[in-house]
């Protein structure tokens, strides 16, 4: 299908980097359905790196939207402009998402400064969108200074957030298991920040108490997080968030930490590029290119998946490898 | 693959009676729609959200009353802004009278209470933009 806009790529990414909102929601749209990438990323991409980006994960019900709304707030009163990308889950049967951020998040319309965008995962497994570190990165050309990620409500493998942000908050809330949950690798060793919200509940403080001996006794990465104990909807705790966050942005720059995590995040991305992108051209788009005599093979068992790819990424770049000799 | 058809549904904040708005919802959602669910104040919040959403198409949920400036000021601010490309459409308790004002002033249809999901759905499919090509 063709995709007609009003604006030829090449001028959209001029009106991103001027923050208009409409180019930016379309360029948006274009990422997601796999459109316009080098159009927009090319001009765009020596833009970005100016915003602090910031992701927001936890279990489905956690209080993550309206975490976000109070976080867009206060950083409105200390003159801060805000992106926001919401991601919920799309139906693996239909494709089709309803997007509940918004209803938990006060209306920021009248203010430039504030942009909220909700993604579907479309299928994506991992906590976000595959185009949501795409998004980010024409917020953050769009020169918004903060970038809060929120993720789908996430179990507990669901880590994919850390390798697209500077500073990853781990949303808990009482009553969902014993301590043996939180000695569990995954979602434990991603926060830089945790929260426990609903802390008017009962338990909160016992949560509280136990990740911070848990966290101490963690060796690596997450035994540095601070424990912030919030009640969202009261809005209580925010500004001690706020004020934890901004801490570990400044103990990261100063340290030298944000530019090796984000050394590391676009080596991993450009890696999952090189891996997608052999693919496309060795199986065709489809990644099911295979030849039927092949397939064959593959069916009587004479051939074996693995041995096969091997053969397949050898025969790929064999021409190109010894033109790089001569 | 085929790019899912965006849809904002928006329900003024103090209008309680929310039940037909989240069916649709629902059945929108398992049709493979991707649909942005929204309380409001203001018809400015519409507008700032479908823009940032990059939606297709607004449904406006109105039972309450009061839905005629808001129905209005949104069909007026699209055309203003260059996006009469996106399908504006409502349901709920719209009166017969109203409901022709508002066709007149550009609104799509108007569903209310007892609309078949299955009509609105392909409405919906066959008018969005993305359908017809008519994106501005």
């Amino acid at each position: 299908m063709t995709m007609q806009t009003e604006r030829p790529t090449s001028r959209l990414a001029g009106e991103v980097l001027e923050r208009n909102h409409r180019a930016i929601a379309q360029a948006i749209t274009l990422v997601e359905n796999g459109q316009g990438a080098s159009e927009l990323h090319t001009p765009l991409f020596p833009h970005t790196g100016k915003a602090f980006t910031i992701g927001i994960t936890g279990p489905p019900g956690a209080g993550k939207s309206t975490l976000v709304d109070q976080l867009v707030a206060h950083y409105r009163a200390e003159g801060l402009s805000v992106g926001v990308l919401a991601v919920d889950p799309s139906s693996p049967f239909t494709r089709g998402a309803l997007l509940g951020d918004r209803v938990r998040m006060r209306s920021f319309a009248a203010d430039q400064g504030v942009f909220v965008r909700s993604m579907a995962n479309r299928g994506h497994v991992g906590g976000l969108a595959l185009a949501t570190p795409s998004a980010i990165r024409l917020l953050d050309a769009a020169g918004f200074d903060r970038i809060l990620v929120e993720t789908v409500g996430v179990g507990q493998s669901e880590v994919d957030v850390v390798g697209a942000v500077d500073c990853t908050v781990v949303v808990e809330v009482p009553g969902m298991g014993d301590v043996v949950q939180t000695m569990k690798a995954g979602l434990m060793e991603i926060a830089d920040q945790f929260v426990v919200n609903k802390a008017d509940r009962e338990g909160a403080e016992r949560l509280a108490r136990e990740l911070r001996r848990v966290l101490r006794e963690q060796s690596g990465k997450g035994a540095n997080a601070d424990v912030i104990q919030t009640s969202a909807h009261r809005g209580d705790g925010v500004p001690e968030l706020l004020q934890g966050i901004e801490a570990f942005r400044e103990r990261q720059i100063e340290s030298g930490r944000l530019d090796e995590r984000r050394q590391e995040n676009l080596t991993r991305e450009v890696a999952a590029f090189v891996g997608e992108h052999a693919r496309r051209r060795l199986l065709g788009v489809s990644g099911t290119g295979l030849p039927p005599q092949t397939l064959e093979d593959l069916l009587g068992r004479r051939r074996d998946p693995q041995g096969l790819a091997l053969d397949i990424v050898e025969a790929g770049l064999r021409p190109r490898l010894s033109e790089g000799v001569e | 693959m085929e790019q899912p058809i965006r849809v904002l549904l928006a329900k003024p904040t103090h209008d309680s009676h929310d039940r037909g708005v989240r069916y649709l919802a629902r059945v929108l959602r398992d049709g493979g729609f991707e649909v942005v669910f929204m309380n409001f104040l203001l018809p400015e919040d519409v507008l700032s959200a479908a823009t940032q959403e990059d939606v297709d198409v607004i449904g406006i949920s109105s039972s309450a009353g009061g839905h005629m400036h808001v129905f209005i000021e949104i069909a007026q601010a699209l055309k203003e802004s260059g996006q009469q490309d996106v399908l504006l459409m409502g349901g709920g308790i719209i009166s017969s009278s109203d409901v022709k004002k508002l066709r007149a002033e550009g609104v799509g249809r108007i569903f209310g209470p007892g609309s078949d999901p299955d009509e609105i759905k392909s409405y919906i499919r066959e008018n969005a933009r993305v359908a017809t090509g008519t994106r501005n």
